[in-house]
């Protein structure tokens, strides 16, 4: 096990590096620079922005340049945000738990939804219950995030009134201060969560689909388990490999999704951070939250390689 | 003599005539198997009445989109303005009739953006013996793993204005959005294409066209594309309306068409912060967002069941 993971996370790097030079690239490639907001500041004069781009070696060749950014990111020194005139990397902090909290809530509520209808459906195929799964697992993938936001915040805080409309500071303390806050990220983490378990409860149903009818299953149904013991320990398990896959894959579109959702409801994550940075023309923010991104979708890639390790011990690397 | 056909057509007269009375096709006996589907062929016609109301709409409902008319703010539909009006006094069915044209126009661009890059990167990574291919695929898992919305609103940041300038502020947006929504949607049809030309390429019919002496592009083009085509079409199908998403999210995080183009995305966009007095006027366009959706990715499932050949129905 220890040597898979460390072969994983060899195979990562590569994978790192060239998300970082497409990021470098489309920046170098754009027309203007990080110090524009400088550049057209008629205060700062020309020699004196002539003396900050020979200092920041805006001028060197775009290799050169390439490997300082990259040796900096490594450093730790993602550079002072022009808006919030603190450090990247303090601000990305900061902004961070509240965006893992929310996705990897909804990603638990979309496994608690997903594991048991896709099983259901599948155990059961073209049933009555099948059908209606899938109508509405249709349904929840061509519904976008914003709109689904927007009808809940429409549904049970404008007409209801029984949630918050967005995040807000809480000024209580104690247990009053957890069910606050868990108040306003319901809403938040049942759009995300219920957007992502229509697609994988599909992706659970044919997976299942796809083991049920193999013969070691029909071995352990005549050893004599009960039907509860055949589909939870031999066929849930194996059908799981493919869908962790699946859903490792879908990572950048749900952070599409937690972009959005942090947007509507107000969340302080980096979702939220990235778009004000856009707005506010904040170009080291930018940046560095692209590539937390980045470096959020190949971690759970790893994360899902070392599952999938797990479920199915025949995966080595050869 | 079910299931075998004879060499030539000596004995069974009547069975012949009964022949060239039904004539087949692989297109007229995946229609067959499409009829099958009764939500696909439902979400078909939708579309259609979609797109014939976003087509002829504008010359039957002749209300310019960008009326101003603060005697009528956001009034709720009515005979006058079905739809309703915005903040503006501005009448949003016009407004949206003219922003599907938009959103279906991205859609269909950007697909054919990534059908076309996608198409060509898995022909040649299935048809490359040597390190091409394995190079490609590791593009492709490359490009995969990208976060694809920051990556988007990055672009979009970086080019935006010189776009701008260049082909105008519609044009130059609209050639962004469709370009960026596209060259980060390829993969998959790469993926799949590859997948067929692996498979197809050692079959009889290619080794014979190889043997006749067929170039290497006219084996693609004439004998190994045509039968991929099937997957890349229902891929095909699913991203218009991946594409279409994007460019709404684009649009309602007020990042893509400026606000005198009323796209779907951006009237929800306007509407998001009136929700409690005029709900009315954020549920038209995300209810047209979702029923467009909705049916495009039905057709797709149709789509899937019926170009299978595997599948017997």
């Amino acid at each position: 096990m220890g040597r898979y993971l460390i072969k994983r996370l060899v195979i990562a790097v590569p994978s790192l590096l060239g998300i970082s030079v497409i990021l470098f690239t489309v920046l170098a490639l754009a027309p203007g620079d990080p110090f524009g907001e400088l550049a057209t500041n008629p205060a700062v004069p020309p020699e004196v922005r002539e003396a900050l781009r020979v200092k920041f070696g805006l001028d060197d060749p775009i290799a050169i340049r390439y490997f300082r950014w990259i040796a900096a990111m490594f450093q730790g020194d993602w550079g002072f945000s022009f808006a919030s005139r603190i450090d990247v990397d303090t601000l990305i902090l900061q902004r961070l738990p509240a965006t893992l909290f929310v996705i990897g809530s909804a990603q638990v509520l979309a496994l608690m939804i997903a594991l048991p209808v896709g099983v259901m459906a599948a155990t059961r195929p073209y049933s009555l219950f099948d059908q209606i799964s899938s109508t509405f697992a249709f349904i929840g993938f061509s519904l976008p995030t914003f709109f689904t936001g927007l009808l809940f915040i429409l549904v049970f805080s404008v007409q209801l009134d029984w949630l918050p409309f967005v995040y807000s500071d809480v000024r209580a303390t104690g247990w009053r201060w957890y069910w606050e806050n868990l108040r306003q990220a319901i809403m938040p983490i049942a759009v995300l969560g219920l957007f992502q378990a229509a697609s994988m409860t599909r992706y659970v149903r044919s997976a299942v689909l796809d083991v049920i009818r193999l013969d070691y299953v029909t071995t352990a149904r005549a050893k004599g388990l009960g039907e509860r013991t055949v589909i939870v320990k031999h066929v849930v398990r194996n059908a799981l490999i493919p869908v962790v896959t699946l859903v490792a894959l879908q990572m950048p579109a749900i952070f599409g999704g937690a972009i959005v959702t942090e947007q509507i409801f107000r969340i302080p994550g980096i979702g939220s951070l990235l778009i004000s940075a856009i707005l506010a023309n904040d170009t080291p923010v930018i940046m560095a939250v692209t590539f937390v991104f980045a470096c959020l979708v190949v971690l759970f890639n790893l994360i899902a390689d070392v599952l999938y390790g797990w479920l199915d011990p025949r995966i080595t690397l050869g | 003599m079910d299931g075998s056909t004879l060499a030539s057509p000596s004995a069974d007269v009547p069975d012949l005539a009964q022949r060239q009375a039904r004539p087949f096709s692989p297109w007229l006996d995946a229609w067959r198997r499409f009829r099958r589907h009764p939500l696909a062929v439902a979400s078909g016609v939708v579309l259609l009445a979609m797109i014939l109301a976003i087509a002829f709409g504008p010359f039957v409902w002749k209300v310019a989109i960008n009326d101003i008319d603060f005697a009528a703010r956001m009034q709720t539909p009515s005979w006058k303005h079905p739809f309703g009006t915005d903040d503006l006094g501005q009448d949003l069915l016009a407004r949206m009739l003219y922003g599907g044209r938009i959103s279906l126009a991205v859609g269909l661009s950007a697909m054919f953006v990534a059908i076309t890059v996608g198409t060509i990167v898995g022909a040649i990574a299935g048809m490359s013996r040597g390190w091409v291919g394995p190079a490609l695929m590791w593009l492709t898992d490359l490009f995969l793993s990208l976060p694809a919305l920051p990556l988007l609103l990055l672009v979009i940041y970086l080019f935006r204005d010189s776009l701008k300038a260049a082909f105008g502020v519609e044009g130059g947006i609209f050639i962004m959005v469709v370009v960026v929504i596209g060259g980060l949607r390829w993969m998959p049809v790469a993926r799949l294409v590859r997948a067929q030309f692996l498979s197809l390429r050692e079959k009889e019919f290619v080794e014979a066209a190889r043997a006749l002496g067929a170039t290497k592009l006219r084996q693609v083009v004439r004998h190994i594309l045509p039968n991929a085509l099937g997957p890349v079409i229902v891929a095909a199908t699913i991203d218009v309306a991946a594409a279409i998403i994007a460019e709404s999210t684009l649009s309602f995080l007020g990042l893509g068409f400026p606000p005198d183009i009323p796209t779907w995305g951006r009237i929800l966009y306007d509407a998001k912060d009136y929700l409690d007095i005029a709900p009315y006027w954020a549920l038209f366009p995300g209810a047209a967002i979702f029923l467009t959706v909705l049916s495009i990715n039905f057709i797709g499932d149709g789509l899937r069941d019926a170009l299978d050949p595997r599948k017997v129905m």
